[in-house]
């Protein structure tokens, strides 16, 4: 059985190849370059060194979010793209519960925190394995009102922990606080590798899509109602060209001359 | 000689494409998810939605593709995708998602100018039109008069020192109240206007070829304002008219102008403002008047298709281009002259 793991999600681009459980090769990269440039030429790299083809891959795990949302599009589309022609079956991890992995054999609390901007972090928090906070997106303090009420000292990880390392200290006393070594702030593929086998293990469904945690400005304006700029029309379109008034649908627009 | 097969992805704005074309002629399939109705709630392009829903939508796309063509991916001579210009989250999806399936199924990548992805539709839609011509792109993102000499052998003569055609047809329909996506919605309702009711200002400028449109919005705007001021009833036909007239007789203009000057026979237009009619008719009058021949793509190849992709992809794929697995997405690539 082998496995392969994508993750473009934060900063890194990493990926994990398992046999039988066992790694047998993670790399990553954190060069400032986009995600589009360094991942798929990682992934054949590792491929090749670990002497494994595509077609023996059993199966892809990917970040299913949150994250950045491009990041997260570039290891979709790269997973997707590799497993399309050969039918890989594709499963979808929570970025945060792949980040709490890196560290989840410690009985302390994991709060695990992302970046992301406007005042907010995307979080969840977890002890040994297990979801104590779900997934959400809140402000640092909603995190920190709930870290105060845990026992003890505390897990952060993530790449939250840069921007609000401070407050965080401030909030619950130096003492109570630890942070990672740099090997285990970050993502890990390799993290992303072994829980998606136990997850899928664990009764885990084949099947992909994106989840978010926080909608595009655009539908939470209107939504709010403050869409003053643009006037909100009705749903009829291209009907002069043919195309399908149905949402979405993917249709065939044979050419005729 | 062995038929060239290519799989073309485009997912530049928000139409989520993919298309199988044989020797960069005949399409066997042309499988477009479009989020037009999607983005007229919010009045334009979203391009964060956008960028949602062709990850949503590719493997369906590119599936249905290769299965409307009846071919299997070990078939395929190539994989071809639009790397720029367009939307940078959106190209990111096409882009990552072309890399990996040509790498998974072991054929070359090619990256296609979306630009000339739309020169090339012409060659789908008709045999006869071959290098060298004089070629008018507009759409909502682009306006470029350029010189084909060759298969991928491209000149720059003119472009627009502001907006695109397109944008300008659909600014001027959202003031009208016409609403999103204006291009067709404008050319309906010019339908029952006069199109000498006004006498929109041409934009003189110091060469040319080159376009602007933006003068011509403001007038129109400006107008619009005006009656409202003054209580008056304005007619949106007159003025969609007008609009659409001026707009389009500048465009078939300088094209014609152009071929001229170059002493070319033939002239053709591509991108979406090619869908409408007063363009293609202004055109072809023109080409006719001076003894040249006019080419323009049929409504579903003049909108974003992944079959042009494709079509542009074997000229590229003849000449020996490939891309890379780092092959990254550019939301402003430049036309490459040739």
């Amino acid at each position: 059985m082998i496995s392969l793991a994508l993750d473009a999600s934060g900063r890194v681009s990493g990926v994990c190849l398992l046999k039988d459980g066992q790694i047998l090769g993670e790399m990553d990269l954190q060069i400032g370059l986009t995600h589009s440039e360094t991942l798929l030429p990682l992934c054949i790299s590792l491929l090749e060194h670990c002497k494994v083809s595509l077609e023996e891959v059993d199966q892809i795990f990917l970040c299913k979010g949150p994250g950045s949302f491009t990041g997260l599009r570039i290891g979709a589309a790269t997973g997707k793209g590799l497993a399309l022609a050969g039918n890989i079956p594709l499963y979808g991890i929570s970025t945060l519960e792949m980040l709490q992995e890196n560290l989840s054999f410690l009985q302390n609390p994991i709060h695990v925190l992302l970046d992301a901007r406007r005042g907010q972090v995307y979080t969840a928090s977890y002890r040994l394995g297990q979801c104590i906070s779900p997934e959400r997106a809140v402000s640092i303090e909603a995190l920190l009102d709930f870290a105060k009420e845990q026992e003890g000292q505390q897990i952060f990880l993530g790449d939250g922990i840069f921007p609000y390392r401070k407050q965080i200290e401030e909030s619950l006393g130096k003492e109570r606080c630890l942070f990672p070594n740099p090997q285990n702030t970050l993502q890990r593929a390799a993290s992303l590798a072994l829980l998606g086998e136990k997850k899928k293990a664990e009764g885990l469904e084949a099947g992909f899509h994106l989840e978010y945690l926080r909608k595009p400005q655009a539908e939470r304006e209107k939504e709010a109602g403050a869409l003053k700029d643009f006037q909100i029309v009705q749903e009829e379109a291209y009907k002069d060209l043919g195309k399908t008034r149905d949402k979405l649908i993917a249709k065939n627009y044979p050419i005729h001359e | 000689m062995e038929d060239v097969l290519i799989l073309g992805i485009e997912s530049s704005c928000d139409e989520t494409a993919a298309a199988v074309v044989k020797n960069g002629k005949e399409v066997l399939s042309n499988v477009i998810s479009s989020q037009v109705a999607l983005h007229a709630e919010f009045g334009g392009v979203v391009p964060e939605i956008a960028s949602r829903n062709h990850l949503e939508k590719i493997d369906e796309v590119i599936r249905l593709a290769m299965e409307e063509a009846g071919k299997s991916f070990s078939d395929l001579t190539a994989v071809a995708v639009t790397y720029g210009p367009g939307l940078v989250g959106s190209l990111l999806v096409g882009v990552s998602e072309a890399k990996a399936l040509a790498y998974a199924i072991q054929k070359p990548l090619i990256p296609v100018h979306h630009i000339e992805g739309h020169i090339a539709a012409n060659y789908l839609a008709h045999q006869d039109c071959i290098p060298p011509y004089v070629c008018l792109v507009a759409s909502g993102g682009h306006s470029h008069l350029l010189y084909v000499e060759d298969y991928g052998k491209i000149k720059i003569y003119g472009r627009t020192r502001d907006d695109a055609a397109g944008e300008a047809f659909d600014k001027i329909a959202r003031a009208v109240g016409l609403g999103y996506p204006g291009g067709p919605k404008l050319e309906q309702s010019a339908k029952e206007g006069d199109p000498f009711a006004y006498h929109f200002p041409k934009a003189k400028l110091d060469t040319p070829y080159d376009f602007s449109f933006s003068g011509v919005k403001s007038a129109v705007l400006n107008e619009l304002n005006h009656k409202k001021m003054l209580g008056e009833e304005i007619s949106v036909a007159d003025l969609c008219a007008s609009f659409q007239e001026g707009v389009c007789e500048d465009l078939a203009e300088k094209c014609l102008q152009l071929a001229l000057d170059l002493g070319v026979s033939k002239m053709a237009v591509a991108g979406g403002v090619s869908a409408n009619g007063c363009l293609r008719r202004k055109m072809e009058e023109k080409a006719k008047a001076h003894g040249l021949s006019f080419y323009c793509p049929s409504p579903v190849l003049c909108t974003d298709n992944a079959a042009m992709i494709a079509a542009a992809a074997y000229y590229d794929y003849q000449a020996g281009k490939r891309g890379e697995a780092s092959l990254n997405a550019y939301p402003s690539l430049a036309l490459t002259e040739g």
